[in-house]
């Protein structure tokens, strides 16, 4: 009976499984052949590589993820304004500096707008950009290393978010400043807000061989938001552009107070007059406190530097370099075309797209025709300076991107979608559903002359079941959509690591060719490196401890230390002889109060520990190295403080 | 890469393992000082393979009658920050000592040891005996340039 039942059962459920899978095939159509199509366009073989890089921010994470496209594989977390115990960023005390601001050590940051390095308006793959909001800093990555070699700190600025975009010759990186606040910072009622506080728009140069970024100036403008900017391009190179809300200035229930004019402004900057300005010793040198902190290759270590002083630019001081584009509704993005004629202002409330020309503009500035002014600062015609609109084509536009065939993408963050048109002549030509809640979305070499196309992806405030829940937190969503047709076609759903707020993205040859594998032992110039056993040693200074010690698969030297002493300051100075590719080593030691280390080919970092025990302490490599690396490990040992144990190490023999 | 390579010499490791199971095992001295070896048969740094050339771009090299002091003198500069982590002049450490070792390996064959380690592995056998010989500790590749190895040979040439 029991058997006869069991059968039965298993008959019906065999017959609803195939009969639930025709049904569910017939359905919706969303398995079999066009299913697969899709996952054929997404998908990279086993051992085959992506044909773009995706640089997506980290957003509240403070770091950079590396993912590929079309796979949406992740392959690296850059760390930038956050620690990260992983490979000791932050931690090391090579890497400490890198973190140092004005306020003290920062162990977290707000990574928003990461922007590529450009030559003659295209992406060159030299280095990445991102800004952190919170703090105002931005940083440099090297895209030789993916690691970031400087962060410079922005005096008088307070939510770095109009950052950090390059112009055309990465000639400078701009931050744009979100708060005004007093400047120079001083102790005042709030409440005097209005006329009072100023907001800084600073151009960081880069220089053209080494990168190394330095603040040339700031422009003091007006108290308002500068929220997003963009720059010039083509015939527009030289100008950069920031859009801005709170032009009420409130200080209280912004999402109210600041949502009361009809319109607020794009801000025209004209960054060649002011620089030319400066060359000839325009501007002011004000007092600051900022750091610039900067890595070297060659000793593997950060220096943080103080700067004490910074050059301001008062915007009426140099006629013809400011103007105000008035632009519906608090505008988000600030974004110009490949060909540097548009700018679309995205206006958060507002129906319509606005659309400035800029050759309108510079026949708006010629005839003079303004239509008042702000704080001394030209406001132009809105009628005078717009070239079209696009007639309400969602709800709440953010940000819009470029295909570099005439067409342009904007993301809406209420109705959820993506909508293309057409540059010039305003029409929407298509519209697809994101999931949900888009912010901003990329297409590989935005932000220059020339987009590379085919790709767009879409990244979501938004994820609820898209993924296999994991609990009330989960990863943000980017979604990838193919743009080579007509009409955008979605491919795939990926998970992001932290806020993916913004990425920049670029074909994947010119930065794989030159992506570096090892640091080269010949080059390596810190100051405790150790290159073979003769350089193996320790050293006491009072209760300061330095071991010179050496990796290789798969041992330490030394790999036994006495005559430590509860009270001492350990320095761990460790050294990777290895120079193959990808053969990192790790160290870590039992009680220590910071985050291990990884340790690269021809790399030396340093790691402190403060026994607190007296004992036989293991430490051992975490980095899974080689056959034999679970014999790679050593001994420490730790006398009472006022002990005599002799200070001895060794390595392959008994420690007498 | 790093995990197949890792994978690999596991794999390799394994396989030589189990087909030498011939070997007689001391019995291990817990808690007391490790006793000292006992090999029967002929290890696989002492045979002598001087027709052997290995494998790898290194296919026939000639030797000068004279050592060329210059030479030998960069090659103990290249050895002495590359190599010594592992390899001791003359006492067996992490691998073996070079001290005569052309008396037992051609030229070509060192050479290729030095530029070629992974392929070596692979596929000579007296390197993948070496390896087991050496407990599995795999011979890192120190991406030497050709002329540094060769300089480097020229170095072992010295060693006597």
């Amino acid at each position: 009976m029991k058997k006869i039942l069991t059968s039965t059962l298993a008959i019906v459920t065999v017959l609803a499984a195939f009969t639930s899978c025709n049904n569910s095939g017939n359905a919706n159509g969303k398995s079999g052949a066009l299913s697969s199509n899709v996952a054929e366009k997404v998908y990279v073989a086993p051992g085959e590589h992506d044909s773009h890089y995706a640089f997506i921010s980290g957003g509240y994470s403070g770091n950079l993820t590396v993912y590929g496209l079309p796979s949406g594989r992740m392959f690296k977390e850059i760390p930038v304004f956050s620690q990260f115990a992983t490979s000791g960023y932050g931690y090391s005390e090579e890497t400490k500096p890198m973190l140092n601001t004005s306020h003290g050590f920062i162990p977290w940051g707000d990574s928003h707008h990461p922007d590529i390095s450009q030559t003659k308006g295209e992406i060159d793959g030299r280095f990445i950009f991102i800004n952190e909001n919170n703090t105002p800093r931005i940083a440099k990555i090297d895209l030789k290393t993916f690691e970031t070699t400087e962060i410079i700190e922005v005096p008088n600025s307070a939510g770095n978010h109009s950052s950090s975009f390059v112009t055309e010759n990465t000639e400078y990186v701009v931050a744009g400043t979100r708060f005004s606040v007093p400047i120079p910072q001083r102790d005042m009622p709030i409440k005097d807000y209005k006329g009072n506080f100023q907001g800084a728009l600073s151009f960081i140069s880069v220089a053209p061989e080494t990168g190394n970024m330095d603040i040339k100036f700031q422009v003091l403008m007006p108290g308002f938001n500068y929220d997003l900017s963009h720059p010039g391009r083509g015939k527009s190179h030289g100008w950069f552009f920031f859009t801005t809300y709170n032009t009420e200035e409130a200080s209280t229930l912004l999402e109210v107070n600041a949502s009361q004019n009809d319109k607020d402004f794009i801000a025209a900057v004209n960054w060649k007059k002011i620089e030319e300005y400066v060359n000839n010793g325009g501007g002011k040198m004000m007092p600051a406190d900022y750091a610039h902190n900067v890595y070297d290759e060659h000793t593997h270590t950060a220096t943080s530097t103080m700067k004490k002083e910074v050059r301001v630019v008062n915007p009426t001081d140099v006629p013809g370099a400011v103007y105000f584009l008035p632009t519906p509704k608090s505008p988000h993005g600030c974004d110009v075309d490949p060909s540097g004629e548009y700018i679309v202002g995205n206006g958060k409330l507002s129906a319509n797209l606005t659309v400035h020309s800029f050759t309108k503009m510079l026949a708006a500035i010629e005839n003079k025709k303004f239509d008042g002014e702000a704080y001394g600062i030209p406001i132009l015609k809105f009628e005078d300076v717009l070239a079209g609109s696009v007639e309400q084509p969602g709800l709440g536009p953010l940000h819009t991107e470029f295909d570099g065939q005439g067409n342009a993408y904007t993301t809406f963050f209420i109705s959820s979608e993506v909508v293309k048109w057409k540059l010039g002549t305003w029409e929407v030509i298509d519209r697809k559903p994101t999931y949900y809640s888009v912010g901003h979305l990329t297409i590989p070499g935005g932000n220059s002359g020339k987009p590379q196309g085919k790709y767009m992806f879409a990244m979501n405030k938004i994820t609820k079941d898209r993924y296999l829940p994991t609990g009330p937190e989960m990863e943000h969503s980017a979604q990838l959509y193919d743009i080579s047709g007509e009409k955008m076609e979605l491919l795939l759903d990926f998970p992001t690591h932290g806020e993916p707020h913004y990425a920049a993205a670029m074909r994947a040859d010119l930065i794989k060719e030159r992506s570096q594998k090892i640091y080269n032992l010949e080059d390596n110039e810190h100051p405790y490196a150790a290159f073979n056993d003769a350089d193996t040693k320790v050293v006491r200074k009072g209760n300061e401890v330095h071991i010179y010690m050496t990796t290789i698969r798969s041992h330490f030297s030394p790999d036994n230390i006495e005559g430590i002493k509860v009270g001492d300051k350990v320095y761990f100075h460790v050294t990777n002889l290895e120079q193959d590719f990808d053969v990192p080593h790790g160290f870590a030691v039992l009680g220590q109060n910071t985050s291990e280390l990884l340790i690269m080919p021809g790399q030396t970092k340093t790691s402190i520990w403060e026994p607190t025990k007296v004992g036989v302490w293991p430490f051992y490599c975490t980095d899974f190295c080689s056959a034999l690396h679970q014999e790679m490990q050593g001994y420490i040992r730790v006398s009472a403080a006022n002990s005599s144990t002799p200070m001895k190490w060794s390595m392959g023999e008994d420690i007498e | 890469m790093r995990k197949s390579l890792k994978f690999l010499t596991l794999i390799v490791a394994a396989t030589i393992l189990s087909c030498g199971g011939n070997d007689k095992k001391e019995e291990p001295g817990y808690g007391k000082k490790t006793p000292a070896k006992t090999e029967k048969k002929t290890p696989a740094s002492k045979r002598i393979e001087l027709t052997n050339k290995g494998v790898g771009s290194i296919k026939s090299i000639t030797l000068a009658a004279e050592i060329d002091q210059d030479m030998a003198t960069h090659g103990k500069e290249v050895y002495d920050k590359m190599c010594t982590a592992c390899h001791k002049v003359d006492k067996k450490f992490i691998g073996p000592a070079p001290t005569g070792i052309l008396k037992r390996r051609s030229p070509e064959w060192v050479m290729n040891m030095i530029l070629n380690p992974e392929g070596m592995v692979k596929e000579d056998p007296l390197a993948k005996d070496l390896l087991m010989e050496f407990n599995g500790a795999p011979m890192a590749n120190q991406g030497l340039s050709e002329e540094d190895a060769r300089a480097v040979l020229e170095y072992f040439r010295t060693l006597k």
